[in-house]
């Protein structure tokens, strides 16, 4: 028996393998058809590659705003099983109106339920930003900033990633298809108790994927270059000096410990990322903002 | 030849994200898909606030200008951003009598369906351990687009023309 794989099997394999989109599926179907005319693959065969395609065709741009909303949330509620809220309300509540005017000049300034920001007690220098916009930041990482366009470009950072999806990224592409696939099998139906069941564990492995990733693995190197570009665009529209990204950076190079599973493991160097930055001829001058700016910033952040 | 395929897959993931964005909408009917829409008062982050329609509420496309839609609905008209609307259509109670006939491909979505409140529950139950708590009280953080307005001035911030896009 010939146990060699046919040509145009390969060529459709080579084609799924390269993208989880829709257009690819059409694409696939034609080669399905050319190889099953050609004889090269048999009904059988042709049926199974149809099916995998379905399957493969889906990516996490496919969840519901709602349904993001709900990831994110889990997300959050986990991030602070970690870390403990630092409760002052004058220092949170600076943080989210200024986080919240850059969300909305992001590319992505609706999601379901809206951004918000919330400070983390601890010395440690990191953040986080959940799917759908709850973003986290630690009282070591404000410790870095020198200036309210400092703080904006932390924040705006955070923006970015919740902008680019990247959190929703990082869910198991095997599990992504899971969960649309049984959200779309129940869509017409009340769901019975076993399939909240099934949906619930795939839910906590997507919580699971994202955790991990955003808390111990940290995002790919890209992915933060990617935030930061995304930081100064909206610190430009906003009308913050682009310039407190390299200042609050020059900061965190002195404050960040060798060997800290924070900021020190999950992200580029402070260098790094400036070098990156100044490609992207950010003004490097000294920030220098309006008195009454600046006298509302070290107000807020006093017992930082 | 991968190259190719790489620019071919960023194409078309661009066109699906888009999908939400298509530059001609205008005359279409969209569904608002946040809980709380914001319809502004010129299109810009900093327009003022002429309406909040709610999740799956239905509007009219009648202008289109980039990321930003000029809607109308209930005798309403005002500017929405792209990132609130989607083109299916939301239907708020599942088990409507239209649903089983029109629930193919992506034309329909469900609210409260695949992760939703329920599974939230069920994830709690679950996972004694986690505690919403905070993530409740994040999300009482809100802020108006006045107060955005008035701390922007106060702090000599001067927006750049245009703002989300």
């Amino acid at each position: 028996m010939k146990t060699a794989i046919p040509a145009p099997l390969l060529l459709i394999v080579a084609v799924l393998s390269l993208s989880s989109c829709e257009t690819m599926q059409s694409a696939a179907d034609i080669a399905t058809v050319i190889g099953q005319s050609t004889g090269t693959i048999t009904q059988s065969q042709a049926e199974s590659i149809r099916k995998t395609t379905k399957a493969v065709a889906r990516s996490a741009e496919e969840f519901t705003p709602e349904q993001e909303y709900y990831i994110g949330r889990t997300v959050g509620a986990v991030v602070l099983t970690k870390y403990r809220a630092y409760d002052n309300s004058r220092a949170n509540a600076y943080t989210n109106v200024l986080g919240q005017t850059l969300a909305q000049a992001s590319d992505l300034p609706s999601t379901f339920g809206g951004y918000h920001f919330l400070i983390l007690d601890s010395d440690e220098i990191n953040a986080f930003a959940t799917p759908s916009g709850l973003v986290f930041v630690t009282r070591g990482l404000l410790r870095c900033c020198r200036s309210e366009d400092a703080l904006a470009a932390v924040l705006a950072h955070e923006v970015g990633h919740v902008q680019l999806r990247h959190g929703m990224q990082a869910i198991e592409k095997a599990r992504v298809t899971e969960a649309l696939t049984t959200i779309a099998a129940e869509s017409a139906k009340t769901l019975g108790s076993r399939e909240v069941a099934e949906l619930t564990r795939t839910f906590e492995g997507a919580i699971t994927d994202i955790t991990n990733t955003m808390i111990n693995k940290g995002y790919a190197r890209s992915q933060e270059y990617e935030a930061d570009h995304a930081a100064l665009t909206i610190l430009k529209r906003v009308g913050y000096d682009p310039g407190g990204l390299t200042e609050m950076l020059t900061v965190m190079k002195r404050n960040l410990k060798p060997g800290g599973v924070d900021f020190a493991k999950t992200h580029p160097s402070p260098d790094d990322r400036i070098v990156r930055i100044r490609a992207g001829s950010a003004d490097a001058a000294a920030v220098r903002p309006p008195a009454s700016r600046q006298a509302r910033f070290q107000q807020a952040m006093e017992r930082i | 030849m991968q190259r190719f395929f790489k620019v071919l897959a960023a194409a078309c993931c661009f066109l699906m994200l888009a999908g939400q964005a298509g530059s001609a909408d205008t005359g279409k009917t969209l569904s608002v898909q946040v809980k709380e829409g914001q319809m502004r008062s010129t299109p810009s982050f900093l327009g003022a606030l002429v309406a909040k329609p709610s999740y799956g509420d239905r509007v009219v496309v009648v202008e289109d200008r980039g990321a930003w839609k000029k809607v109308s609905a209930r005798g309403v008209q005002g500017w929405m951003h792209t990132s609130s609307l989607t083109t299916k259509n939301i239907v708020l109670k599942a088990g409507a009598a239209n649903v089983q006939t029109s629930a193919t491909g992506g034309e329909i979505a469900l609210a409260g369906k695949g992760f939703s409140e329920e599974v939230e529950k069920q994830y709690k139950n679950q996972n004694r351990n986690v505690d919403f708590t905070w993530v409740d009280r994040m999300e009482r953080f809100r802020v108006s687009p006045e107060e955005m307005q008035a701390f922007l001035k106060q702090g000599q911030v001067v927006p750049a023309e245009g703002g989300a896009r």
